[in-house]
């Protein structure tokens, strides 16, 4: 355990952490190919679909500028902003609860649902619940939670973790859906076939008892709009709808970065969200609700505010723009690693390029468990092209490398060559007088190549990288080089 | 010290460098030229796409559109403050439930109750975005959420082209939802399948002269 000051940002806990270093699971998960091609399948399907709906808007780049600038805004103020959103949403019948932590957030969200007196719950899909481990913490207490999202349905039906985070059984294809249900759900027709829409049918049977009959309901939010004390949760199935409107009791668990200054700005995220997650124009449903309305929806409305490891992100004032990201998981979907490894290589609830990022932000980058995730990368800036708030992976990516480094060092711990060549990397690319120095090395790595220009065998490290592939030899000249002489040549 | 004290704390500590705060660049498209045909005609073909039933009507159809939506429909729930006339041609053998506030349907009631009908706030054409907002010709939430069939009413005077352009006609604090399409899921391969468990159809009339 690391030591806590009063005030002082503190590591997260929870579902955070790798369970095993991301080299080895990654080696694991690619031996997978059923899982590669499932994953393959889905993300070119919703990459195609994305770059469609995202090229029908002239203003798609304005809008992509106004929504990094509103997050960044909200969170210099943060603070304020929260103080704000409290007021309003008390002051229309909501009850705020904060949690500095996952095990303060499991213990509030227990105690709200044991005062209900039911011993069950219906759940919206939430990172932040995942995260905290909630349904676990729940269970171990004796209290029942039913995920109704269909992805996280069929996780928890399979007693299998989620591997990505809009659409958790991504690595699922329909069939092997179809085996679960079959094997899984008490009352399903034997004769269930593999279609989508008679497997989303069987959902609906499923769950319909339990939404109807349910007390009490536990959601995430994807935004909470300072100004009015209003939360929103953005989704398709209509699950949210019946977890936000039909129990008496409704508990949200939020983390502090999701507030937003004013209500207008939901303008411009809810144009980039959708459009960057589902590759929709629009998600079929999103519902807003303030506090507690008569004779509309839940009469008793709770938000739980959770920090876990977020101030520790904030204080990391190069990392801090992590925090901007909405979740819309359009950078997993065009990573050439994640669509090689899937989800769980990552261990953390925030996989891909994302969670590469904002696990090692939030639990520290001392964390043995996710020092490697920021390795996760070819740094080939797919990631940032996509993120509709404009988050910079890769310099968040190269900046935790480097912290990495400097984090062993501290520890005494010899640097291994990649945390040279990770530092060395960041030398590099931080000034074009370092990278013309490094071009000049180039000539080198033509001495090791054979006469058909391949490299067969780099020594160390590399040496990994070689031994299932050839690498064609550096040319001659290195590009800035070239430029230089066609330059002055001219 | 209290965990709000203390979170805050935290905040004001990761924030000593006081980040500069940028004005938000704004130069995303705010208003629209474009007709009332071609919003109409906007609306549809995003309806169209959702796998929405839409229908461009007269006002003074609007009996009859509703009556022949409820065709198959054993009984209907609406909401207090519709304009009861728009239900005048549905048959007798329908049976009609009015919610109100004073009496409103349970929820096993309302899970018996084949069809709803309702009126709507505001719909955004670019995006097929219905918007609910609870008014009295609207509802509570639960009557256009749990019975499987949706007939809304868009007046065409209430169609914007963007989504910027139905903020300032939005009421934020009333509980709302906006609506695109009928229920559905990408959850299987990351492909559409219309109805899961919000209403599985969706009529919409899109009413000119209202
Ligand atoms: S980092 Fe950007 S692209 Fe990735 S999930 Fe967050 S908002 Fe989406």
């Amino acid at each position: 355990m690391s030591q806590v000051f009063l005030g002082m940002p503190a590591p997260g806990a929870g579902n955070l952490f790798a369970e095993e270093q991301f080299p080895a699971a990654a080696h694991r998960e690619l031996g997978n190919t059923q899982l590669r091609a499932n994953l393959r399948h889905a993300t070119h399907t919703i990459r195609d679909k994305r770059i469609r709906v995202v090229g029908e808007l002239p203003d798609w780049e304005a809008l992509r500028d106004a929504g990094s600038a509103i997050k960044d805004a909200s969170m210099a103020n943060l603070d304020q902003r929260l103080e704000e959103f409290e007021k309003n949403f008390t002051a229309r019948g909501g009850i705020i609860h904060w949690a500095r932590d996952a095990d303060e957030a499991n213990q509030i969200v227990t105690r709200l649902v044991r005062d209900t007196g039911s011993d069950e719950v219906v759940k919206v899909k939430s990172m932040a619940t995942q995260e905290i481990g909630l349904n676990e913490h729940l269970e171990a207490q004796g209290i029942a939670a039913f995920e109704t999202d269909l992805a996280e349905l069929i996780v928890q039906l399979d007693h299998d973790k989620p591997s990505h985070i809009l659409v958790p059984a991504i690595h699922k294809n329909r069939t092997e859906v179809r085996d679960i249900f079959l094997r899984e759900m008490p009352q399903v027709d034997p004769a269930l076939t593999n279609e989508p829409a008679k497997l989303a049918e069987a959902a609906r049977l499923h769950l319909r008892k339990k939404f109807l009959s349910a007390k009490v309901a536990i959601s995430g939010a994807n935004f909470a709009l300072a100004d009015t004390g209003t939360l929103g949760v953005v989704e398709s199935e209509g699950n949210g709808r019946m977890c936000l409107t039909l129990p008496e009791t409704l508990i949200t668990v939020m983390g502090i970065e999701k507030v937003l200054p004013n209500w207008q700005d939901i303008e411009v995220f809810m144009q980039l969200l959708p459009r960057s997650s589902t590759g929709e124009r629009m998600n079929p449903y999103t519902s807003l609700w303030t506090g507690v309305t008569e004779n509309d929806g839940p009469q008793n409305v709770h938000l739980v505010l959770l920090d876990n490891g977020r101030t520790r992100a904030l204080s990391d004032k190069f990392g801090r723009t992590a925090l901007n990201c909405i979740r819309c998981s359009a950078c997993m979907n065009v990573c050439p690693v994640y669509e090689r490894t899937g989800g769980h290589a990552y261990g953390s609830t925030y996989p891909g390029p994302i969670g590469a990022i904002l696990s090692p932000l939030l639990t520290g980058i001392e964390a043995e468990e996710n020092n490697s995730l920021p390795y996760a990368s070819s740094l080939c800036g797919a990631c940032y092209d996509a993120c509709p708030v404009k988050i910079n992976i890769p310099e968040i990516l190269v900046h935790l490398r480097g912290e990495d480094v400097d984090s062993k060092r501290g520890k005494k711990l010899l640097p291994t060559q990649m945390d040279l060549l990770m530092k060395g990397g960041s030398w590099a690319l931080s000034s074009g007088n370092h990278l013309g120095l490094l071009e000049k090395a180039l000539p080198l790595g033509k001495l090791v190549a054979g006469k058909d220009k391949k490299i067969k065998k780099l020594p160390g490290i590399a040496a990994g990288w070689t031994s299932s592939r050839d690498l064609p030899a550096p040319p001659s000249k290195s590009f800035r080089d070239w430029w230089k002489s066609e330059k002055e040549g001219k | 010290m209290s965990a709000k004290d203390e979170i805050l704390g935290r905040i004001r500590t990761a924030l000593a460098d006081a980040p500069r705060v940028e004005e938000v660049p704004r130069s995303y498209r705010t208003t629209s030229s474009l007709s009332e045909e071609e919003l109409i005609e906007l609306l549809v073909d995003r309806l169209v796409d959702y796998k929405a039933g839409v229908d461009v009507i007269d006002a003074a159809d609007i009996p009859t559109f509703v009556a022949s939506k409820l065709d198959a429909a054993h009984s209907v729930v609406y909401p207090h403050g519709l304009d009861t006339g728009w239900l005048q041609a549905v048959p007798e053998s329908v049976q009609r439930h009015m919610d109100a506030p004073g009496s409103m349907l349970t929820i096993p009631e309302l899970d018996a109750t084949s069809a709803v009908v309702t009126s709507s706030a505001i719909s955004v054409a670019e995006s097929g975005t219905i918007i609910l907002d609870g008014e009295p010709d609207q509802g509570r939430r639960a009557i256009s959420l749990v019975p499987d069939h949706h007939v809304c009413i868009v007046p065409v005077s209430t169609i914007v082209q963007l989504l910027p352009e139905a903020m300032p006609r939005l009421e934020v604090t009333r509980p709302q939802t906006w609506i695109s399409g009928p229920s559905a899921t990408s959850d299987i391969e990351l492909e559409r399948v219309e109805g899961v468990h919000g209403p599985r159809t969706l009529d919409v009339l899109i009413v000119r002269g209202l």
